[in-house]
């Protein structure tokens, strides 16, 4: 078991380095002509008015929001999934009747008007 | 030796650096480095082929002939186009946070990379055999979110930080049915490891059981992999580019790379967990045998991929999430509800699990589709009549 998570281990950085090195082989070869226009921000022309790093609509909180709750309960899922094979009937509804509060949950955030887009 | 090609060769790697003097524990540690090496330069290389036939094949669905100049058939484009991009400037725009704007590109491709390691590509041909190989999954896909958003953030534009702050509503809205679909092939097979779903799919493949998760798993990986119609995140006609605007070079390559790789990646993983991975006849006398079929597999589902992107325009925001949290999400939910009951009742029946399955996936379907014919007439109606009202008080006024 150890041996497999050591493979993953060093395939991520792996994964990471092997990209890495055309960026960096780039920099090396590419033309390093830098000034003011080229640097400034692209906007098509127009020369930024204000702050770029700006707040942002509350709305894209929300969905992250109703996201979490989702993620994290289907989470709590999977060991029942796994498990799957020495469930007795009623550990299934048990199961499901996990699954009926999550779409409750989904009908909660539906009639509030939270999943639609404004 | 011919039933474990790829046990008997490492065995004779290992034998050999024993044999130099190495401790076998470290002999093994430089064989796990060697094979995860293999691995990510096999799967970065493979993305220089498969750049090639998407453009090519979305080119002949637009009636176009695509790259045919460099090479036959235009095979050595995307080498020519790598040395092009090599060759570029790479300019950091003015304010950005130079840290978090080199990390975000080799990110984007580590998460796409990571996956392959538990993605079964033969018999006991596989990067590593974990039992949790579902959850694996979903967390490493998971990061290719925050590039996007490291990337949208750090290059100090607004229209980059915009396609980020999009693609993490869509993204994250997307995994939603995708962790809820993995369940179904999880429950059939009793385990999370993805050898132990390949090995479980010899009597019947997943899809057959399970077409419906099959569907949601392939469309709602489809939008985590950024493929049109669910491109959002570099709309290149709404917000320029998208979260990569200010990336040249090849800094803006391997965002590429990682993108394309995913496209070919999701069809690697419906494949494994639904249509029986590396199964076909022949394939227990010949191992080998199974990556050939893994191959034409993934192929066949990579083509769908490039098809849909070749059909379908792009879809707007709202639309994109309110078809994940209004459609996929309820019916996800019911296909897990709907397999997990039907399949304890009718175990052990043989044929008839198999029909019992596929007749309640077949009911699932006709009552979706009653639904939204129901719910398409009672809007269409409630247009009317709102266009009647008016209609009245244009002619009350007179």
């Amino acid at each position: 078991m150890l041996d497999q998570w050591l493979f993953l281990a060093l395939l991520l950085p792996l994964g990471f380095i092997l990209p890495a090195v055309p960026i960096a082989l780039s920099r090396l070869v590419g033309p390093r002509k830098s000034n003011p226009m080229k640097d400034s921000a692209y906007e098509c022309g127009v020369e930024t008015v204000g702050d770029t790093w700006v707040q942002f609509k509350v709305q894209y909180y929300i969905f992250a929001l109703v996201f979490v709750v989702f993620d994290v309960e289907a989470v709590f899922l999977f060991p029942w999934a796994a498990a799957y094979d020495r469930l007795q009937l009623y550990m299934v509804l048990e199961g499901i009747l996990f699954i009926l509060i999550l779409a409750a949950g989904l009908v909660y955030a539906w009639r509030k008007g939270n999943l639609e887009w404004v | 030796m011919t039933q474990d090609p790829v046990g008997w060769l490492g065995q004779l790697i290992h034998t050999f650096l024993v044999s130099l003097g190495l401790a076998p524990e470290w002999a093994r540690a430089l064989q796990a480095f060697l094979a995860a090496g293999a691995l990510a330069t096999a799967v970065l290389l493979l993305t220089f082929f498969l750049i090639w036939v998407e453009r090519k094949i979305l080119a002949r669905l637009q009636d176009r002939l695509g790259p045919n100049r460099v090479g036959p058939y235009g095979l050595f484009q995307t080498i020519a186009d790598a040395i092009k991009l090599v060759l570029k400037e790479v300019i950091v725009p003015s304010g950005a946070d130079r840290v978090l704007y080199f990390l975000a590109p080799p990110l984007a491709v580590m998460s796409v990379v990571g996956l392959w390691g538990v993605v079964p590509l033969a018999p006991k041909l596989v990067g590593a055999d974990i039992n949790v190989g579902v959850i694996y999954l979903i967390s490493i896909g998971a990061i290719g979110t925050l590039a996007v958003m490291l990337a949208g953030w750090s290059s100090n534009n607004k229209y980059a930080l915009l396609g980020a702050f999009r693609t993490v509503a869509m993204l994250i809205s997307y995994e939603v049915p995708m962790v809820v679909a993995l369940l179904v092939p999880t429950m059939l097979a009793g385990s999370m490891g993805t050898v132990e779903i390949v090995e479980r799919q010899r009597e019947m493949w997943f899809v057959v059981l399970a077409p419906i998760a099959a569907l949601l798993f392939f469309i709602s990986s489809m939008a985590e992999a950024g493929k049109a119609p669910f491109d959002l995140l570099e709309a290149e006609s709404e917000i320029v580019a998208g979260y990569n605007i200010e990336y040249s070079s090849m800094a803006f390559g391997m965002f590429f790379v990682g993108e394309f790789l995913h496209g070919f990646t999701i069809a690697a993983l419906t494949v494994a967990l639904f249509f029986g991975g590396w199964l076909g006849p022949g394939v227990d006398r010949f191992p080998l045998l199974g990556l050939v079929y893994f191959a034409l597999k993934s192929a066949v589902v990579y083509f769908v991929v490039i098809w849909i992107r070749g059909t379908l325009p792009r879809l707007r925001i709202d639309q994109v999430n309110a078809f994940n949290w209004k459609f996929l999400v309820p019916l996800s939910l019911a296909t897990v509800a709907a397999t997990a009951v039907t399949d304890k009742l009718a175990a052990g029946l043989g044929w008839s699990r198999t029909l019992a399955l596929l007749g309640v996936n077949g009911v699932l379907a006709l009552a979706t589709i009653v639904a939204l014919t129901l719910y398409a007439r009672s809007v269409r109606r409630r247009k009317a009549r709102a266009e009647r009202r008016i209609g009245a008080a244009a002619t009350a006024r007179g």
